[in-house]
């Protein structure tokens, strides 16, 4: 048993195209997992990490193939065996946890029949013992009525339910080794800090091997023993995890862990310039060397080998760099802080002559009445947004933050026109924004514009840059075409794409110059309030920087005011002034950024503070509430009563809770005054960034 | 799920209703009447009026409708013009011998394409594909009744195997009947299997390509198990809506087949009641008609209803 669980030796898998050109998406990686150890494998959006973690399971996508090189899982070459063999390998020794839990459950079978099949043929059970595995796992990952639930399909589950669901559904197998694949990707923030501690809590128990791939450096920092980084289809860099995040040797994880934002930190993170290659593009001898700021000529020319910065047994370092000593003793600068000097906070709520934007007890419900409900005078359900007031000043930055389905974006839309509010006012200095887009003037649909979250779907693939950007220039000025070339060169210096990229279409694009082309789109109508749906969430970090930056420059040229949608608390403190946390379409918490920094803060706050991961290992994150989905806000009383942790009893359930606004000008709707939740809170001080 | 169905049911009957007001309007709308066509070139005024007045056209058109739908409420469909017999008599064994042949060609057509469009499915761009896309595309690219002259030529003419033409009495026994069914329900499974194959093929890749189907493959599961399990039962839906499609459009072709064959079906009599301007059998049989168009959709309803268990956790209400 001396011998490793899995060993890839020099791995090369791509796909040819039909010219007959070889393209690798992995290039020669090796790579050793020992027994109960846990690897995390990092790296950026198609540098070949999903490639890797599938060919342990001797899966390839369609189209590719290996090129060279072999897997051995206990010992055996998982691309060599038959069908029959396959079966076995996937069925008892390597499970496999997916990304996306409500596209992997099939939707025409039940929980469970699709949990229990493998285990009736690969581990022999009958179905009674089968379920009793699966029950059993099921209360262990918290699911609630494991037994009624074998009985459900997947669509009546939650998100966060179904990914539970096949975790387990893996763990229930018991086998050597477990893949996972951005498991908790998608998740709110709670859910996540959940569903990671119930998975590495039993995966330690059975003495599990895990691969675990992901994006994202905060989960790998919670999870893994060892890191491996991969960059353009090669792993670039492998370390024992505490190394990795503290001792960084290759720049290009140098770079990402300085482009991450941080919720201790707030100033603007430092994107990594450029972007990877793509498999058809050329590259340089290192394919980093375009982005790199320690680059030689020596780069160009030679690929480096992979060289051994440590070697004590278990505590293997290396790194694929010509000039890892130099990158080894570099230390990291203090990130330029792009922002003005940050305003006083001021509660524009009782302050309305800076105000740009005024909603006053807005509420938006989508539920149509139906007429016989009417009739009888039945009662309608909770609006999906309700009694939120806010003012956003001119010139500031307002993060509205919360849970998937806490109506931040219902908010946005009828903030947009695009969704009429139910009750309550919007205005725009002067102006009445209830009425909906079609029906507003063209001045105040120029001086209100939208970025949304997926470029792809926001911008037209048969246009090219230019002309998508010409659009708002033609709608809404009356200006001479002639014009329009210099106005769309200057517009994509603003957000620092060359020329030349106006005559380019979306495709030809990577995905954060996409968000930039939105971006210039929307200033291209001279804005004044730019409303941002999640504009980074689908950018991969180092892009995601390049973006928060250039959004913050273009405030500083031209003053506008951002209202700033994310469920990213370390961006909000990166990028905004204040901050709004909503919960259920109710408003908790209204305050400036820099008082997250410290309590008091609303319980919801709190919760959600308390569950973001930092990007440091042995610092795992707080779970304060329960992380159930909660359908429906209550009828009376505190919408955040069913998962509080500071629940004070009855009055909780029955009263609404009042505001409360502290002297630094935050506003926290509780029934707990500011100074109480403030002595508690401080009480159990090890929140995120009180660890630093 | 139940009160889905029932739903479903009560709209086909409003619709129902809804084509027979058009088809009654329609014929109305012709020009001529009953009393012309029936009288033809002997019509006379005085010849005209009789008619009419014996045939209650004289009588203001709502008052016509009225009467004209409560006799079918009754089960009397009218009487027939040029045959001088009760319509229903006529329609309804007309409607045997064209269920026979539609019923027998959807029981043979429908599950053999869906199990060819699977197969196809699965071994996308190998020969079998291949060969399956090439005969569908044949079938799906020659009219019906040039597929119905070339199988008579084969079967009927070169090797004398099967009858070329029905010269039986349309109201013989069903057994004497079957021999003739033959060659019209090759014609007509010909039809349908080429264009219900291309779907069956298209949704199973689809749903081979889906992330449920590779993460059952990734469970270890055997090939058999996950196409049956995991990949069937979604990729039937587009199929069992498709299904409908084609035994309506089936409908609208057995006018043509049945003529080709001669055969004693509704599709023939409808010809033949157009033909002698027999308005009260033209209304019949598209009443008739439009009741199995309404009737195969909410079949289809149903069955999706129950693949689709986003559907069947529906709860009334």
């Amino acid at each position: 048993m001396n011998q490793p669980l899995v060993q890839v030796e020099q791995l090369s898998i791509g796909y040819t195209t039909r010219q007959g050109a070889v393209r690798p998406v992995l290039r020669d990686v090796s790579l050793t997992l020992e027994r109960g150890t846990t690897l995390g494998l990092v790296g950026e959006s198609g540098c070949g990490k999903s490639t890797l973690s599938m060919s342990l399971l001797a899966h390839l996508r369609s189209g590719s193939r290996v090129f060279g090189g072999q897997v051995q899982v206990n010992g055996t070459n998982v691309f060599a065996l038959d069908r029959t063999a396959l079966e076995q390998l996937r069925g008892r020794q390597v499970g496999f946890v997916p990304q996306n839990a409500s596209q992997a459950l099939t939707p025409t079978m039940r929980i469970g029949a699709q949990a229990t099949e493998s285990l009736t043929l690969h581990r022999g059970l009958d179905t009674a013992a089968a379920h009793q595995r699966v029950t059993e796992l099921f209360q262990r990952m918290r699911l609630p009525q494991p037994e009624a639930l074998l009985q459900r399909y997947p669509h009546e589950l939650s998100g966060g339910q179904q990914q539970r669901v096949v975790i387990a559904m893996a763990l229930a197998r018991q086998p050597d080794l477990l893949v996972l694949d951005e498991p908790t990707t998608g998740l709110d923030v709670t859910t996540q800090a959940h569903v990671l501690h119930l998975l590495q809590t039993i995966t330690h128990e059975y003495g599990m091997t895990m691969l675990y791939v992901s994006h994202d450096l905060e989960v790998v920092a919670q999870v893994s023993d060892l890191v491996a980084v991969m960059y353009a289809g090669e792993v670039v860099e492998m370390a024992p995890v505490d190394r990795l995040f503290s001792q960084p040797c290759h720049p290009y994880t140098l770079g990402l862990l300085a482009s991450l934002p941080r919720i201790t930190q707030t100033t603007l993170p430092r994107p990594i310039p450029g972007h990877p290659p793509a498999p058809h593009e050329a590259r340089a001898a290192c394919a980093f060397a375009p982005r790199c700021a320690f680059a030689t000529q020596q780069c160009q020319n030679e690929v480096p080998a992979l060289s051994t910065v440590e070697q004590s047994p278990g505590r293997m370092h290396q790194v694929r760099c010509h000039h890892w000593q130099h990158v080894i003793q570099y230390e990291a600068t203090i990130p330029h802080n792009g922002r003005s000097a940050p305003r006083e906070p001021v509660d524009t709520l009782h302050d309305r002559t800076h105000a740009l934007l005024t909603l006053q007890d807005v509420a938006v419900t989508y539920a149509r009445p139906r007429l016989l409900d009417r009739l009888r005078q039945r009662p309608q359900p909770p609006a999906t947004v309700e009694r939120v007031s806010l003012a956003v000043q001119r010139g500031e930055t307002l993060a509205l933050v919360g849970e998937s389905g806490s109506g931040k974006t219902t908010l946005l839309r009828a903030v947009a026109g695009l969704k009429s509010p139910s009750a309550g006012n919007i205005t725009f200095g002067d102006l009445d924004l209830t009425i909906p887009v079609d029906r507003r003037s063209r001045e105040i649909r120029r001086v209100i514009q939208i970025i949304f979250q997926n470029p792809d779907a926001s911008l037209n693939p048969r246009q090219t840059v230019g002309q998508i950007l010409q659009q708002p220039l033609r709608l809404y000025f009356d200006r001479d075409p002639a014009q329009y070339q210099e106005h769309i060169r200057l517009l994509l210096e603003q957000v620092r794409l060359a020329p030349h990229y106006e005559r380019r279409f979306p495709s030809q694009l990577s995905g954060g110059e996409k968000q930039r082309v939105a971006i210039a789109r929307a200033f291209a109508a001279n804005p004044e309030l730019v409303l941002c749906d999640e504009v980074t969430s689908a950018l991969d970090v180092s892009v995601q920087s390049a973006v928060l930056e250039v959004l913050t420059d273009l405030q500083n040229r031209q003053g506008v005011t951002y209202l700033f949608i994310t469920h990213n608390l370390a961006v909000v403190r990166a990028i905004a002034d204040r901050v709004a946390v909503l919960y259920h379409g109710r408003l908790c918490e209204v305050g400036a950024v820099a008082q997250l920094a410290a309590a008091p803060w609303h319980p919801y706050t709190e919760t959600l503070l308390g569950a973001v991961l930092a990007p440091e290992p042995g610092a795992p994150p707080r779970l304060l509430a329960r992380d159930v989905p909660d359908p429906a806000p209550p009828a009376r009383g505190c919408p955040f009563q069913r998962r509080c942790p500071r629940h004070l009893g009855p009055i909780c359930n029955e009263d609404p809770p009042p505001w409360h606004t502290t002297d630094s000008g935050q506003r926290i709707l509780c029934h707990i005054a500011p100074h109480d939740l403030e002595q508690r809170q401080t009480a159990e001080a090890s929140l995120a960034f009180a660890r630093d | 799920m139940l009160y889905m169905i029932v739903r479903r049911f009560l709209w086909s009957l409003i619709v129902f209703t809804l084509v027979s007001v058009v088809v009654f309007t329609l014929v109305e709308l012709l020009p001529g009447d009953a009393a012309t066509a029936y009288l033809g070139r002997n019509a006379t005024p005085e010849r005209l009026a009789l008619v009419r007045s014996e045939l209650g056209l004289d009588r203001p058109a709502p008052e016509r409708f009225v009467a004209w739908v409560g006799g079918i409420l009754h089960g009397d469909l009218g009487t027939s013009l040029s045959q001088r017999q009760p319509v229903g008599d006529l329609v309804w064994g007309r409607l045997r011998n064209s269920l026979l042949i539609g019923l027998i060609a959807a029981v043979i057509s429908i599950p053999l394409s869906l199990l060819l469009g699977v197969i196809a499915g699965l071994n996308r761009d190998r020969w079998p594909d291949s060969i399956l896309s090439i005969i569908s595309l044949i079938s799906m690219s020659l009219p019906e009744f040039v597929i119905g002259t070339l199988l008579i030529f084969v079967f009927s003419l070169q090797f004398g195997l099967l009858p070329a033409v029905t010269i039986i009495d349309d109201t013989a026994p069903l057994n004497e009947l079957l021999p003739y069914t033959i060659l019209p329900v090759i014609t007509l499974t010909l039809i349908i299997c080429g264009y219900l194959l291309r779907i069956m093929r298209t949704s199973i890749i689809d749903a081979l390509r889906s992330e449920h189907v590779q993460m059952a493959e990734l469970k270890g599961l055997p090939a058999l198990r996950v196409v049956l399990w995991h990949a069937l039962p979604g990729a039937l839906l587009p199929a069992v809506t498709a299904s409908a499609l084609v035994l309506a459009y089936m409908i609208g072709n057995l006018v043509v087949i049945e003529a080709v064959f001669n055969y004693p079906g509704l599709g023939t009599l409808a010809l033949n009641a157009i033909q002698d301007r027999d308005l009260p059998l033209v209304q019949a049989i598209v009443l008739v008609l439009a009741g199995c168009y309404l009737l195969i959709n909410l079949l289809a309803d149903i069955i999706t209803f129950m693949l689709n268990p986003r559907l069947r956790t529906l709860r009334a209400g």
